[in-house]
């Protein structure tokens, strides 16, 4: 069926929410307004305000009770609306529900899903644009998940759900419109820590996360060099397997990614990649990310900071045909060093 | 000297001017109008596609801009939030500014890089606006803080939203000003709802004022829709916070007229609501007033509301003629010394 990525998502969480009654979702005005970016809408009537609930805008009181109610017998998804308002939440899922197990001698668990969306290209501005991941990384006991489009979103929330850990779904909003074909039921649940070959290729393994797996499908049109693009889809874990046979494949890698070049999630990867898998390289792994700057809110300058088709395939063009890493669009033009 | 220097301070006098312009009551009216003007044109631009992004607009709670700018003084800091135009321009930032800033372009308060949501200004002590809820509670006690160490003759004031006083930062914000007795006045502005829930829905007391008890803080609860009554209100928690006797909490009843955001149509509001709160719309109100006390004529009040239509549509034709920030205005401004 052709969905909408929030259409596949209040799909999911419907279908978890039928065959499990200990699931409940909250969030603000996802009930009676069936979510800000109608990712719940219709359940409210279906289940109730019970297991459906809007909350005071208090992101810190919600979770947290996320956690408690995880903790003891219910299965909760939380909606933080914007990525960013988790960082007034963050004690909750990082120092407190990822440690439960640990701490209570796996007495306890967490078993909740933070779902937030993320990302630039809708003009939200510095506060509002942003991806977030690292926020959880390194945090034991945390799982982290990416959709690249409904149905990924779809496959991806109902095993988050299903997880014994706590789990979030970082939802890049820009996406939320986008449609796609679902698999609905069983057979479209995806397994966590699982990444997806998207297209098979000699020259290059592109990874992309998100709304950057688009970009790197769209860059692999009309080129000199074949790739093997692959939708990490889960960021912890992540596919080591799946990347590093591909390299060893390939003998290159390029990271696509969202978000600012220092410390952005292609960093674990690459290090990963060039120590695990070094005789296999052929050129340094590239990272094509975002400059070291906050997401800027004028559209023209939103689409400038976003890695483009165009620019991902100059990048790999100099990569595969040199064997060298190619400078990034800031420090060529002088912006940054 | 006329350098760069000398231009500055000449922008930034046009600001004072327009602060120091509060004095007059009908400048005060007028404001208002602008501010009402403004917004209107605002969700048009939003809705004919020239605008993108989001934006939170301010029709309806006028008075209490106008109120607070004309009691500060432009040496004291605010902090608001991402719906912040009106108290933007009330403290006199120019429409060129604003407009500039939520249109992208290089003539923006922070030279088009943050949008509707995000707007600055140093020299009337506007500290950052902050688009995430509460986020500005806790830092105008900070800045209040500085004042105090100091002992700078200076206070802060905190504008933010019904819905806000359910976070954290709310509360922490004020029992820290409370017991540090810190020169700062918290001003919530009640439009009864948060994004699409009323304050029923999601907040455990009708007046947020009862939450002042719980920090040993005093606190008013004001009409929203006066500009005399708020600038009242203000003047005597900015009093108390400048002679020593700490923190106020200060609860202004009102009403946002449009939706919460550019997508929204407001569609959850009970029939009628909206109409009644018309009924006491904040610059008839004071059109009324000014007019009743002879500052204002009718026929100069409608000679007043045509030229600020016309300085409104020209600004619009002047912002979208200017140039659009370009690449290098992202690259500004995020650390000194170079960053990564
Ligand atoms: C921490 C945080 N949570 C949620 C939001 C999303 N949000 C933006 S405005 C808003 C409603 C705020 O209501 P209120 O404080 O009453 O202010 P108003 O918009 O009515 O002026 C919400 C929930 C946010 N920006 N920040
Ligand atoms: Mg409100």
């Amino acid at each position: 069926m052709k969905l909408r990525m929030r259409q596949a998502i209040a799909h999911a969480l419907a279908d978890e929410m039928r065959q499990d009654a200990r699931v409940i979702i909250m969030g603000e005005d996802i009930a009676a307004a069936g979510g800000p970016f109608k990712t719940s809408e219709g359940l409210l009537e279906e289940f109730g305000p019970n297991r459906v609930r809007d909350t005071p805008i208090s992101e810190m009181g919600f979770l947290g009770a996320a956690v408690g109610a995880a903790a003891t017998g219910l299965r909760p998804v939380v909606e933080i609306m914007f990525v960013e308002f988790l960082g007034v939440a963050l004690d909750q899922l990082v120092t407190e529900a990822a440690k439960f197990r640990y701490l209570s001698g796996g007495a306890y668990g967490a078993p909740l899903v933070v779902r937030a969306s993320v990302g630039s290209g809708l003009g939200f501005g510095a506060q509002h644009s942003q991806t977030l991941e690292t926020w959880l990384y390194a945090t034991p006991g945390l799982k982290l998940v990416v959709p690249s489009g409904a149905r990924t979103a779809y496959g991806l929330v109902r095993a988050a759900i299903r997880d014994e850990n706590p789990v979030a779904v970082f939802e890049p909003r820009v996406l939320y419109a986008e449609r796609e074909e679902v698999v609905l039921g069983e057979s479209g649940i995806i397994p966590i820590g699982t990444g997806e070959i998207l297209n098979k290729g000699n020259d290059v393994t592109i990874v992309g996360l998100g709304q950057t797996v688009g970009t790197a499908l769209a860059a692999t049109q009309s080129t000199t060099w074949t790739a093997d693009v692959i939708d990490l889809r889960s960021l912890i874990p992540w596919d080591r397997e799946m990347v590093c046979e591909s390299v060893a494949r390939t003998g290159r890698l390029v990271l696509v990614e969202e978000s600012p070049f220092s410390g952005g999630w292609g960093t674990e990867i690459a290090s990963y990649v060039a120590s695990e898998c070094f005789s296999e390289l052929k050129a340094p792994v590239l990272r094509i990310t975002c400059p070291d700057v906050p997401v800027p809110y004028p559209p023209h300058l939103e689409k400038r900071f976003l890695p483009s088709s165009e620019y991902v395939r100059e990048q790999i063009d100099v990569l595969v045909s040199t064997n060298k890493r190619d400078q990034p669009w800031w420090v060529k033009g002088g912006y940054l060093s | 000297m006329v350098g760069k220097g000398g231009l500055l301070v000449m922008i930034k006098s046009q600001q004072l001017q327009r602060r120091e312009s509060l004095n007059d009551p009908v400048s005060r009216w007028d404001r208002m109008l602008e501010i009402r003007y403004f917004e209107d044109r605002i969700k048009e631009l939003f809705a004919e596609g020239l605008v993108h992004g989001t934006t939170h607009t301010y029709q309806g709670q006028e008075a209490i801009a106008i109120g607070i700018a004309m009691t500060l003084r432009p040496t004291d800091n605010v902090c608001c939030t991402y719906r912040s135009h009106g108290i933007a321009l009330a403290l006199g930032m120019t429409t060129d500014s604003v407009l500039g800033e939520i249109m992208g372009r290089a003539i923006g308060s922070i030279g088009g890089v943050g949008g509707s949501m995000h707007l600055s200004d140093a020299s009337i002590g506007l500290l950052p606006t902050s688009a995430i809820v509460g986020g500005g509670i806790p830092v105008a006690a900070g800045a209040a803080l500085s004042a105090q160490v100091l002992g700078e003759d200076r206070c802060a004031v905190a504008v933010f939203g019904d819905g806000a006083s359910n976070i954290g930062a709310f509360h922490e914000g004020l029992n820290l000003a409370s017991v540090w007795k810190l020169p700062v006045v918290f001003i919530c502005e009640n439009n009864v709802y948060g994004e699409y829930s009323r304050i029923n829905l999601t907040t455990s007391v009708e007046d947020i004022s009862i939450r002042a008890e719980s920090y040993s803080m005093p606190t008013e609860i004001i009409d929203g829709q006066s500009v005399d009554k708020v600038a009242q209100g203000v003047a005597r928690a900015v009093e108390r916070a400048r002679s020593g006797g700490g923190p106020t909490l200060l609860e202004c009843k009102t009403y946002r007229y449009s939706g919460h955001s550019r997508a929204d149509a407001g569609l959850y509001r009970p029939a009628g609501e909206l109409e009644e709160w018309l009924k006491r719309d904040p610059i008839d109100l004071y059109e009324a007033q000014l007019i009743e006390a002879g500052l204002l004529s009718k026929e100069r009040a409608q000679t007043i509301r045509q030229e600020i239509q016309e300085r409104i549509a020209q600004l619009v034709e002047r912002v979208m003629a200017s140039p659009l920030a370009d690449v290098s205005a992202m690259f500004r401004n995020i650390s000194i010394g170079g960053g990564q």
